[in-house]
């Protein structure tokens, strides 16, 4: 908070620390490292999501889903989202694997080879993916800052939350303040898929063959991957 | 020649985008494993995370966290709304699992031909 007023009252020493901070033969020389450590982990992300669709090992499939969203937490560091990459590391990479390699535990660690021809679905992903590139060529380039999505509310969260000595890092005064509602629409969503997944796995709910409850799982509540009753 | 390069960089990180989109989708339709397709749906959440990053970011900005040093701060509201898309997201793939356990306890196997050859209505 005492960092946000200074910043705010102090213009002049402001503008001198931030020439400082950017000499201007620097920056362009920046901007391309910038870009080109960018293109680099965007393009490990896609041989990493190949290597997705072909692996039929389920446990590696997961292994590298955590490295995607590894990768991904990269990519959002050098999009200057520090808050989303600490969340991608340790929500994407952490929870998403320890569910994922659980579920697998209680289920089954291969896929089975394909019936069905991929024909098809090859088709309308080329054909979705072509509608949406034709669409990109409308777009700002990358960093722009003329770009319309920083004319608009961004600029008055910036200042309002300075000028009312919010917390110094901005998406947390927005996440906290202007959109509080929002965040608890959030918990809300959270709270309900918790009480969805104890329903699912608290057992009790098994019905057997012919659609009655039975009565013999009580002592199967650890789930165990045997329970296959159809 | 050099502008071709320019305005391809510039929007890499769009087609890098659609890719992954389109790869989630596909995985969705084409697999039948019941987690591949959840894995597959997680691939297209996150793809739209890069979606709604790439415009916030300014060239010469720094996070948007106050400091002296700078005067100009990457877009602070797609970052909030990609955070609460992101705890959605991994809620909704624990209740997709949760959904794929149960099926496999009802069905005992996780794979789409299976459970509809072992349940005449789903035809």
């Amino acid at each position: 908070m005492i960092l946000a007023n200074k910043a705010v009252e102090n213009a002049a020493d402001h503008a001198v620390a931030a020439a400082a901070a950017n000499p201007p033969g620097i920056t362009k020389l920046t901007e391309n490292a910038e870009l080109f450590v960018m293109m680099v982990l965007l393009t490990l992300l896609a041989a990493i999501t190949l290597a997705i669709i072909r692996q039929r090992n389920m446990f590696g499939v997961v292994i590298l889903a955590g490295i995607y969203s590894f990768l991904m937490a990269s990519v959002m560091i050098i999009l200057d989202a520090v808050d989303v990459a600490m969340t991608e590391a340790s929500v994407g990479a952490g929870i998403s694997t320890v569910v994922l390699l659980a579920t697998l535990h209680l289920t089954q660690s291969i896929e089975y080879p394909q019936r069905r021809s991929v024909l098809i679905p090859f088709f309308i992903s080329v054909v979705v993916g072509a509608a949406l590139v034709w669409g990109t060529s409308g777009l700002p380039a990358f960093g722009a800052k003329t770009a319309p999505i920083h004319g608009h509310v961004a600029p008055t969260f910036i200042q309002y939350s300075a000028d009312h000595k919010m917390p110094p890092n901005i998406v947390t005064a927005v996440l906290a303040d202007f959109r509080g509602f929002d965040t608890l629409g959030e918990v809300t969503v959270v709270f309900t898929a918790g009480i969805g997944v104890l329903l699912l796995l608290q057992g009790g709910w098994r019905v057997t063959g012919n659609g009655r409850r039975s009565e013999d799982d009580d002592e199967q509540q650890g789930m165990d991957s045997s329970g296959g009753t159809a | 020649m050099k502008e071709a390069i320019l305005e391809f960089a510039q929007h890499y990180n769009y087609f890098i985008t659609i890719f992954l989109m389109i790869s989630g989708l596909f995985i969705v339709i084409a697999r039948g494993n019941l987690i591949k397709k959840l894995i597959g749906l997680s691939l297209f959440q996150t793809s739209v995370y890069l979606l709604y990053l790439t415009p916030a970011k300014i060239h010469n900005g720094t996070a948007p966290i106050y400091d002296y040093a700078y005067d100009t701060y990457s877009n602070p509201l797609p970052h909030v709304l990609m955070l609460t898309a992101i705890v959605v997201g991994v809620a909704t793939l624990a209740l997709g699992l949760a959904l794929v356990v149960r099926i496999k306890e009802a069905y005992g196997t996780i794979e789409e031909d299976e459970i509809f050859s072992k349940d005449p209505e789903a035809e």
